[in-house]
Order: structure tokens, then sequence, then C-alpha cells
């Protein structure tokens, strides 16, 4: 009977809720709906950027972990460098060529991530600093969105997508320029890009919006995808994976913005529901800004993070150069982070003003 | 005093607070609260340890060889903080020695052993049948003979909360047991209601609060009824039914919960008004005072999965754990676990010849099925689940890290002190990062680094003490030249008839040196030396100031593994007597300080003045 347990452990005795490697994985098959969407507006180049950037980064973390002498197997089950692969894969245009992911996905794992201490100790969000270094670098080719297939003049197959990614053409020879040509002969571009090009070009908001890429609320399928993200984000509140504050806050700063905007120069600013379901709001509220290594840790200071988010996203979108300004606000704002904690720390119990 | 009248009117009426956080694990408590608490047979050894509570162990008054009685005293309390303890039935006592401690860490401490002459002949003592009319200064010295200590899980002697130096407006009896498993105080409220109820009559009596409020969680509908049913006629008496929540049945959230008060940091309950006891204490302060009956046993919940009779028990202090588990049938799985304690705050039992003592409120033995344990240890990715839990609202991934990196200066910044190691954080805790147990060892390494300053400290006040003795003894030296100097001199006038003028004026000449030249830096090193004594002296008290402080800090941040209600007074209460005695201590030698540097300052002033 003695010595029944030898190990010394100190309390609690047990745990609850989910792992590490569950959550990461959890938040990778709650973008299933929105990887969905993509997929039936824009093609199966979605699905191969997503393989092609995952198997980068499991590469890249692998390489970089055994040069840390880091356990490699047991790290790469956490899920975060899959997650971190998938995230830049679905921020990116479906058929952007695959030096593009590459490089991106190399900078996010082994510098942004890895070169900082691995897991747990990025000060930015891996996914974004790879897609802004790659925005910054490559413009054209990081802007190059296909229109939706609906409107397109050509058909592209999964064998097509995955010759255009690799070869910079299709198998009947078209260039991704070639098939960005709509059927009314104009070049397509995103909503939030052409919106901007017409609103310089001196046209009224609502007579922007009459164009076929745009659908009852938001751009013609971009509403869609970020409806998918919508409800993928919803099932990860549920699954308590994330929490409400930070897509609450950015969603609500930036449809707050696009209003007071909106009311005062109808003509000039996009309409709040498009602005919310335009680019890639939802999947940043509820998928980017949510990484909670690079992001706020108290309540409040998740509620500032996600409201200074939401700004940042509105005025990049409204004054700044880029069409879409996710990844810059998401970035401007981890950098804020530790200022935003270490000002919201909540009242210990007994620190209180003296009774 | 406004606050403090409110107090009880907002208590009153009846409105419950929350604490930020908390978490409702599964609470199994079914497993074991449905039979009657039952008696275990006697042991045939009894292994007693001198200490079982907090404090200093007694002095002992029995020896190998001995023959004694149930009941009887086997040490006798010291001074200061300290209890008896007591034979837990009648038998020889075989040995005096070092044996496994209920500890976490097991550490062998002295252990009467007794074995067992199977007749249970019981010591007479006086009860103390009038305690209505008894002085609370009686009383308090009686329950501190019968060794009563805070019986939810920190054993903090209980006449130190019955005599208590502040005025008392609130009592709050804690019947919330809010750890999975445990349900100890659930049976000893649902059969033996009454009994608590004269137990909280004579605190009252003791401590005289305005009100007194039990406070139940609503999982437990029978025991909340039985005492309802005790109490009906008493109107200084509010049960109060609390929300399920853990860790509602710590001191702090507890108070927190029934008056919405905070108890402010490093200070105890007693100092806003309000002293907690546990259920089971007041029976055993009723059995104490009324039945004359010392604290040798307690209810003791056995149960877990891998036990095939789960049950509450009446066990005598000082039984093996073993003997518990044979009678409960322990059917132990590959690598069973044994707990002391509830799963969220007890300690593993690494050897079951460990005793039960008065802190002993449950003995577990879960399955890994239904109380998985901790995978591998993950890196932590800011998930906040923790510090959104934690019921202290700490930042435990913040501690985490400066735990990591051994920054006490940050941990103290963020709190470390005030953590109450409920165990919630790691609970949650996604990465399975045993947050609890950096924090610990953070505690005990910042406790040693403050020793360590002390002990650097009184090496350069030693140091310091040398100089100026050493300064002091080379004023000395100089009064004592200048007195001959002096002496030289009168000599000198006495025989000064010689009246050449050129002499005369020398002498003058000699006299106006001798008054500048030598008096002077005299009295003006007389003026440092008294400055320096008194600087000497305010940087002597400043330090005697720091000291006190730092050491009721390291006190106050002391480790207790134990559960539920009394921790947190406990370590305060031991802090603020253990800085009490500092104090003294360093006023004593201020004081001597303060003499020695006037007796000096008069000497150098008659010095000044014989000039
Ligand atoms: S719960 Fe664990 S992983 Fe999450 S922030 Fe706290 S310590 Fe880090
Ligand atoms: S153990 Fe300490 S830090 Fe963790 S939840 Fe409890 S009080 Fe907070």
């Amino acid at each position: 009977m003695k010595s029944i347990s030898k190990l010394f452990v100190s309390s609690p005795h047990t745990r609850t809720g989910l792992t590490t490697n569950q959550v990461m994985r959890t938040v990778c098959y709650a973008c299933i709906p929105g990887i969905a969407a993509q997929t039936y507006f824009f093609g199966w180049g979605v699905i191969v950027q997503a393989l092609l950037c995952i198997i980068v980064a499991l590469t890249a973390e692998a390489i970089i972990l055994s040069l840390r002498e880091k356990p490699v197997r047991a790290t790469l089950a956490d899920g975060s460098a899959m997650l971190t692969g998938l995230l830049i894969a679905l921020s990116i245009p479906p058929l952007a060529p695959w030096w593009i992911s590459v490089i991106g996905v190399s900078f996010a794992i082994i510098i942004v991530k890895q070169l900082y201490g691995g897991l747990g100790f990025n000060l930015f969000n891996p996914a974004m600093a790879g897609y802004v270094v790659l925005l910054i670098s490559f413009p054209v080719a990081m802007t190059n969105w296909l229109p939706v297939q609906q409107v397109m003049t050509y058909d592209i197959s999964f064998l097509d997508c995955v010759s255009s990614i690799f070869t910079g053409f299709t198998l009947d020879g078209y260039s991704v320029t070639q098939l960005r040509i709509a059927v009314d002969g104009i070049t397509m571009a995103t909503p939030l890009d052409h919106f901007k090009t017409q609103i310089d070009l001196g046209l009224t908001a609502s007579e922007i919006t009459a164009s076929p890429i745009y659908g009852d609320y938001g751009g013609t399928g971009w509403e869609w995808v970020n409806l998918g993200y919508l409800i993928g984000g919803l099932l990860l509140l549920k699954q308590g994976v994330i929490r409400w504050h930070i897509p609450f806050a950015i969603i609500a700063s930036l449809f707050t913005f696009s209003l007071i905007s909106y009311s005062i120069t109808p003509d000039l600013s996009l309409p709040p529901m498009i602005s919310l379901f335009s680019g890639a709001t939802m999947f940043a509220a509820f998928f980017i800004a949510t990484d909670p290594i690079s992001a706020s840790t108290t309540i409040r200071g998740r509620l500032i993070y996600g409201a200074i988010i939401g700004a940042l996203i509105f005025m990049i979108r409204e004054w700044g150069g880029y069409p879409d300004g996710v990844a810059f606000a998401v970035l401007l704002t981890n950098l804020a982070v530790p200022l935003i904690d270490y000002y919201t720390k909540p009242a210990v119990y007994g620190h209180k003003a003296k009774v | 005093m406004h606050s403090e009248l409110s107090l009880i009117e907002q208590v009153k009426s009846g409105k419950l607070w929350d604490i930020p956080g908390g978490i409702h694990p599964p609470e199994r408590k079914s497993l074991s609260n449905s039979t009657k608490i039952d008696i275990i047979p006697l042991s045939p050894f009894y292994y007693v340890p001198i200490k079982q509570h907090i404090g200093n162990e007694g002095k002992l008054l029995v020896k190998v060889g001995e023959q004694v009685l149930t009941g009887q005293p086997l040490t006798d309390a010291i001074e200061g903080l300290s209890l008896p303890v007591h034979a837990p039935t009648s038998g020889v006592i075989k040995d005096i020695t070092p044996h496994v401690s209920a500890h976490p860490s097991g550490k062998p401490e002295i252990t009467i052993v007794i074995e067992s002459d199977h007749k249970d002949t019981v010591f007479t003592t006086k009860p103390i049948k009038n305690w209505q009319t008894s002085e609370a200064a009686s009383l308090t010295k009686h329950i501190q003979s019968m060794g009563v200590a805070g019986l939810g899980g920190a054993a903090f002697p209980t006449y130190v909360k019955t005599n208590p130096t502040k005025d008392i407006k609130l009592l709050i009896i804690n019947g919330v047991e809010c750890e999975p498993y445990i349900t100890a105080d659930d049976v000893l409220m649902r059969y033996f209601a009454n009994e608590i109820t004269q137990g909280i009559n004579i605190l009252q009596h003791m401590v005289q609060p305005e009100l007194v409020v039990i406070a139940i969680e609503d999982n437990k509908p029978e025991a909340i009824e039985a005492i309802k049913l005790a109490v009906k006629d008493q109107d200084t008496i509010e049960v109060r039914v609390i929300p399920t929540k853990y860790p509602s049945g710590g001191e702090k959230q507890l108070i927190e919960i029934v008056t919405g008060q905070e108890v402010p940091s490093k200070s105890i309950p007693a100092d806003i008004g309000i002293v907690m006891q546990n259920i089971g204490t007041c029976f055993a302060i009723k059995e104490a005072v009324i039945d004359g009956k010392a604290l040798i046993h307690r209810v003791v919940t056995v149960t877990g999965e891998s036990i095939s009779r789960p049950q509450n028990l009446w066990v005598k202090l000082g039984t093996p754990i073993s003997d518990l588990l044979t009678h409960c049938g322990l059917v132990a799985e590959q690598d069973q676990r044994l707990i002391m304690g509830g799963p969220m705050m007890g300690f593993n039992i690494m050897d079951t010849m460990m005793p039960v003592v008065k802190s002993t409120n449950c003995i577990l033995a879960p399955s890994e099925y239904n109380l998985p344990s901790f995978g591998v240890e993950q890196a932590c990715i800011r998930c906040s689940l923790c510090s959104d839990a934690c019921p202290v609202n700490l930042l435990p991934q913040q501690m985490l890290w400066y735990s990591k990196a051994k920054d006490h200066e940050k941990l103290e910044e963020y709190n470390l002190a005030d953590c109450i190691e409920c165990g919630v954080c790691s609970y949650v805790c996604p990465s399975q990062i045993p947050l609890v147990q950096y924090y610990r060892s953070s505690k005990v390494e910042i406790k040693q680094e403050k020793e360590d300053k002390i002990k650097s400290d009184k090496a350069k006040e030693r140091f310091e003490t040398r100089q100026l003795r050493l300064e002091r003894d080379k004023q000395a030296r100089l009064l004592k030249h200048k007195e001959s100097a002096d002496k030289r001199k009168k000599a000198l006038e006495k025989d000064g008839n010689a009246k050449d003028k050129i002499a005369a004026a020398l002498a003058r000449a000699k006299a106006k040196k001798a008054s500048t030249g030598e008096t002077a830096p005299i009295s003006a090193d007389a003026q440092t030396t008294n400055t320096q004594d008194k600087v000497a002296a305010a940087i002597a008290r400043a330090k005697a100031k720091k000291q006190a402080q730092a050491d009721s800090e390291t006190t106050a941040t002391v480790s207790s593994e134990s559960q539920d209600s009394e921790v947190g007074s406990a370590e305060a209460v031991e802090a603020k007597s253990a800085e009490q005695i500092k104090k003294d201590k360093i006023a004593a030698t201020v004081a001597r300080a303060k003499a020695k540097k006037l007796k000096q300052a008069a000497e150098n002033k008659e010095q000044g003045e014989s000039n």
C-alpha cells in the first residue's frame, strides 16, 4: 500500500476545456464555411493555396525547430504553424504565383514567429506580418484578385489553378491578367479597390455601387465570403475558443465610423453594410484580430484593441493608399498591445480604495 | 463609520455580490453524501504529529512507554500561536519519532505513535456547562486547551479568532464547501445542525457580533433545510444560500459575496469587522465547551471513483490513511492518484502512512477518466482564459512570464502575494501549464530573497555599529588629550608670576590659540558626533521599520496549500503577531540606542562646559 503516487504534482489535479492543440485545430475547422464560399466564388485556387501554404508553414517550422534544437513533432502538433499558413493562404489572391506564398509564409513563420522565440512570444500577428511584407514587396501580384467566377469569361478548372499558380498560365495558356477581364471586357478589381479608384474618378457612391461587383449588402461574392467567416466566427464563440470582445469591438467601431462618414458625405463614402461585408472585415474580426498571442489580454484591453483596429481599418480604407487596411490595422494595433495591457490591468482584490 | 453601519444593513438586505471569474467544475459530491456519517473501527496504531496547526507546536507532556487515555493532552500549548494535541484513543506510547507528515512535501515531523489498547477509555475533562455566564477569556483559554483549530483546511488556531482585538460586526459561518467531491461539511450540517448552532451561539457569546450569516452553496438543499430549521428561532442568525461556484468558499471570496466588501490586501477580516468560522469548527467548539471533549476526531470524506464505498467517516486524528482506504475499499487503477483535500487545492499523498490531521477534510482517489490529469505543458498562447477566470483579478499569464524570468519585482507589481492558489487558472489553461506550481516556487524564492536581505542588512548594521564605536573611541582619546592640555595650561597660569610682559603676551597668545585652535575643534567634533549619532539613530529607525514591514510581507506570502476559508487570515494574523514581536524588539533596541545617545550627548556637553 505504500507510495502509490510517486509523482509530485502540485494542485490543481485536473483541468478542463480544449487544449492548445485543439484550440488551433478548431480555428482551422471554423474557417471551413469561409473557405467554401471563397472557393465557390474564386475557384479552386483557394484550396491549392491553402495546401501549399500549410505545407510551407510546417516545413519552415520544422526546419527552424530542428535548428533551435526544439522538439519538432510535438511542436508541429500544436497546430499553430498550420493555422498561420492557412490564414495567409486565405488572404492572398487565389492565383498568386507559388513563390509569393512561399515567401510570405516563410517570413511569417521564420522571422515573425520563431525568431521572436516561437509560439507565444511573437509581438506581431505572423499571418498579417507575412501578408504585409508581400503587399509591400509585390503590390501588383498581391492585388490581382480574380473577379468572382460567375462574371468571368473563362471557366477555370482545378488543374488550371494548379498550373496557373506554378507556371503563371492556365492549361489553355491564359495569364492571370487575361483571366481578370470580365464578360463586359473591363478588368475587374475587388469592390474595395474599385470603389477607391472610381471615387477618385469623380463618381458618386450610388453610381459606383450600381456596378455588378456589388451585391445586395456587400461586394458580390465577398458578401458571402464574409458571411462564411461570420458563421465560422460565431461557432468559435460558441465553442469558447474566442471571446466576443474583440470581434464585437471591431465590427462596432468600423460600423460606427462608416455610419458617421456615410451620413456626412453619402456620395463619397462606402455604405456601412458594404464596409462590413467587403474585403476581409469578418475574417479579420473573428480569425485574425482574435489571435490571442498578439492581442490584448485584459477584458477592457480587448475592447480597446478591437475598437482601434476597427477605426484603423476605416481610416486606411477611406484615406489610405491601399484598398483594404485590415493587415496594417492589426499590425499597428499589435504595437500598442503592451501599453493597452499595462493601462487596463484590472483592480486586484483588496487593492481597491480602503474601506 | 458610515460604511460600517451600512455593512450590517447591506448584509441584512440579503443582497449577494458576485466574485470575478470562478469556474464550475463537475461537483461529483453525490458519490459520498448519500449515507450517514459512519464510524471507522479502531486502528492498531495512531500517529499524532505534535504540530497540526499554523503556529508553534506545544511542549511534550508524555514519554515513550506511558499509558494514555482518550482525549488526554499529549502536549501543552506554549507561548505565542500554539495548540496542544490530544490522544485519539487510549493505549501506550510506542514511540516519539519523525514520521511522514500530512504536508505536500511529506517531510517527516515529530509524531507520537500510540498503540491502541482497543478499550478507548476516556480521560475525564471538565466541560463548561454554564458558558452563557462565563467570561470570554476563560472560554478562549478552554478552547485553546482543547486544541480546537479551523477545520476548513488551514487549521488556524481557533482561540485567536474567538478573541478578536477589534470590534466585530459580522460573524460569517462558512458552509460553502465549494471544492468538488468533498461533502464533510455537507453531511455534518445535515445530521448535526443543532450541535453546530450551539457552537455558533458560543461564538456569538464570545465575539459579540451584531449579526451571524451562515453561507451555504445552493447545491446542498438538505443541509440548508436542516440548518434553517435549527436556527429558525434565532433572529440574529441568517442563512444565506449562495450560487454554486468555485472558489466561493475562499475566506476573502465569501466575504465579498456576502458583504460586497473586500478585505484590503495584507489585512485580516477582523480589520473590517468580520470574523469567519468553518462549520466543522463550530461543531468542534460545541464539543469542546459543552461536552468537554478535545479535538480528537473529525469528519473526513473518503471518495473518488476508485473507492468502492465512498462515504463520510468520523475519523480519529492520527489514523493512517491506509486504514481509511482499506475500510472504504480502494480499487487502485494503474498509476492511481491519491489526494489529501480536494482536486483543486489538495496535495498528492506520497505515502499512505500519512496520518489524518486536523486539516484533513478529504481523501480522494479519483479515476483518470473522471479527473483527467495534466498533459505536457505547452507554450502560453496568451488566451487570457486564466485571467478571465481568476477570482482575485490577477493576470496569471503575466505572472507566469515573470515567474519564469524570476523577475520578483514585477511579480510584486502584479500582486503575486494576493494569489490564493485556488488553482482556477491552471484548471482552465489550454496549454496545460501548472501555473500555481510556478507561483508557489516564486513565492518561496521571494521569501528566501527577503530573508537573505534581512541577513545582509543585519551584517551591515553590525558594521555600522562598529564604525560608530571606533569613532567614539577616537572621540574619547581626543578628550583625554584636551584635558591634559588644559591641565598644563592651568599650571602655566599658576606660576605665571614672572610678570614678564613678553611672557604674558606669549601666554595670552597661547591661551587664544588654545581656545580657538584646540577648544573649537573639539566642540565642533562634539557637534559632529551629535549629529552623526542622530543620523545613525534615524537610519536605525528607518531600517527597523523597513525590516518589520518586510517581515510581515514575507510571512504573508508564505504559501499554504490548504483549502477553503481560513487561509488568508491565518497568514495575516501570523504575520501580525510576528510583526508585533519584531516591532517590540526593535523598539527596545531603538530605546537602548537613544539612551546611549543621550548619555553621550550629556557627556559631551559636560566636557564642553568644563572648558
Ligand atoms: S490560460 Fe494558459 S495559455 Fe492561456 S493565457 Fe493563461 S497561461 Fe497562457
Ligand atoms: S491560483 Fe492565483 S492566479 Fe490562479 S486563479 Fe487562483 S488566485 Fe488567480
